[in-house]
């Protein structure tokens, strides 16, 4: 079970609160861990990354064990405290001023 | 009895505000969507209780919301609500948000470059919806215009849209430059007369028209000066802020541009200025009288770096006699220490008689007027900055 943690906009968007829980098949990366959420909520498709190219949106930022995983690519296989469910993977609205 | 309702995109969610046909006592609902900017709100001329919201963040980019029963509920068009489910096939794809420009060879590729602000070339990149605008007898076919500055079109009450490449692919769209505000697509009139015939205006590009339904485009500038470009009287690169029109006279439009308060007789072939005795020709909205085609209504702004209105009053200037001669509409209206300002999206007027005339300020007021612009009320004075006001007659 992968845990996924929200920014305030989008868990309103998605009708959620507090983490999502996602069960994700095969390896557990950055992509198919955003395919598993868009496809159990797909209202969130293009508000996370692009719809044609998938790349991140500029001001969403992902961490997961403390660590930024924004710039990594999203075939690499996230920390294993995350596919085993014990961390969750962060989705974040980066802050752009004041 | 008819009845009234007022649609407000601001930049921290959308509020309605409802009245009966004396439009003196007002209910307010919202915030929906708090927190998202709404750039705008409109309901289709066909279905009044069908209404397209575009809600946006620079976070999360964009959303399309819709209402079919005015207001109450809310969807993104072709998604259903985010209950989990164990059938992922089950979903539609959820793509009301999904605004990829046009790049098929079918139509010519159009995907090339516009100018930034330094004259460099730069590519096209989505940002967000300013406006939307529903066909006339048709609830689910509605046009977006976005910036970039592009035009998109739904036939299917919103789930899916498709360019009208045939706007940026005409061959000035390589000169377009963005305004201050962005390089937006923030006009779209269709002539209620021949609903193939659209304009359209670009900040900062200038006016286009369609003849043939959206497929092919040319620029309507001729008679625009702006000497803040290199060649004053340019094909393109008018800082057009809005244009309007009354649906009984279409070929009669009206233009508050950066600067000027502009007039076309012709469906924008030629323009001429009709700024007369205004205090200043700079300000964003314009709109006209429902039922009296040359009484026109503007919001003076002092300049075009300070934003706000001349000597600290907030004024709505009517003109009766379609331009030249502008009279100060103040009653109802701070008349000292006022400097909010009136966004270019952010007047409406209703069709009743006497025509409603309403307007938005970025310091959270939204003002009404019963009485053709006479005198005025605040509906509603400590909402977040207004971006959008629409006003519907709902019989």
């Amino acid at each position: 079970m992968i845990r996924v943690v929200l920014p305030a906009h989008l868990r309103k968007l998605a009708q959620v609160e507090g983490e999502v829980k996602l069960e994700v098949a095969g390896p557990i990366t950055q992509g198919t861990v955003l395919d598993a959420l868009e496809a159990r909520y797909p209202m969130l498709r293009g508000t996370i990354r692009d719809h044609a190219t998938h790349k991140r949106r500029p001001f969403v930022r992902f961490f997961a064990c403390e660590q930024d995983l924004s710039h990594e690519s999203p075939d690499a296989p996230l920390p294993e405290a995350v596919a085993t469910g014990k961390d969750a993977f962060m989705i974040v609205g980066a802050i752009a001023g004041g | 009895m008819s009845k009234v309702r007022v649609l407000v995109g601001t930049r921290k969610g959308a509020f309605i505000l409802e009245s009966d046909g004396k439009r003196d006592k007002w209910e307010v609902s919202g915030p929906h969507f708090a927190g998202w900017e709404i750039y705008h709100m409109k309901g289709s001329p066909a279905d009044p209780n069908r209404l397209y919201a575009s809600q946006s963040s620079a976070w999360f980019g964009q959303i399309i919301q819709r209402s079919d029963d005015g207001g109450k509920s809310w969807h993104q068009p072709g998604t259903p609500d985010a209950e989990p489910s164990r059938i992922r096939e089950a979903f539609p794809k959820g793509e009301s948000n999904k605004f990829v420009y046009d790049t098929s060879p079918e139509s010519g590729k159009p995907l090339t470059t516009h100018q930034w602000y330094d004259g460099t070339p730069h590519p096209w990149e989505f940002k967000r919806v300013w406006h939307l605008e529903p066909s006339l007898d048709d609830p689910d076919t509605v046009y977006a215009g976005v910036e970039d500055a592009a035009i998109f079109r739904s036939t299917d009450g919103g789930k899916n849209w498709h360019e009208l490449a045939g706007l940026r692919g005409h061959g000035t769209g390589p000169a377009w430059q963005p305004g201050a505000g962005g390089m937006c697509l923030h006009t779209i009139l269709i002539d209620p007369s021949d609903p193939k015939r659209m304009f359209i205006a670009i900040s900062a590009a200038g006016a286009f028209r369609t003849d043939d339904g959206g497929k092919n485009w040319r620029p309507i500038n001729r008679g625009l000066h702006s000497l803040y470009i290199p060649n004053p009287t340019a094909e393109v690169g008018h800082c057009v802020h809005r244009i309007a029109l009354n649906p009984s006279r279409p070929n009669v439009l009206f233009m508050q541009k950066h600067w000027d308060v502009m007039r076309s007789d012709d469906g924008g072939e030629s323009w001429r200025e009709v700024s007369g005795n205004l205090p200043t020709d700079f300000g964003f909205p314009i709109d006209v009288h429902a039922h009296e085609p040359d009484t026109v209504f503007v919001v003076p702004i002092k300049s075009d770096s300070e934003h706000f209105p001349p000597d600290g009053k907030l004024r709505v200037y009517r003109s009766r006699s379609g331009g030249n001669e502008w009279e100060p509409m103040t009653k109802g209206l701070p008349q000292r220490d006022c400097y909010v300002n009136v966004l270019r999206d952010a007047m409406s007027v209703d069709s009743l008689d006497p025509c409603g005339v309403y307007f938005g300020t970025t310091g959270g007021q939204v003002y009404g007027s019963a009485d053709g612009g006479e005198s005025w009320t605040a509906i509603v004075r400590d909402l977040p900055a207004v971006v959008s006001v629409e006003a519907q007659a709902l019989a």
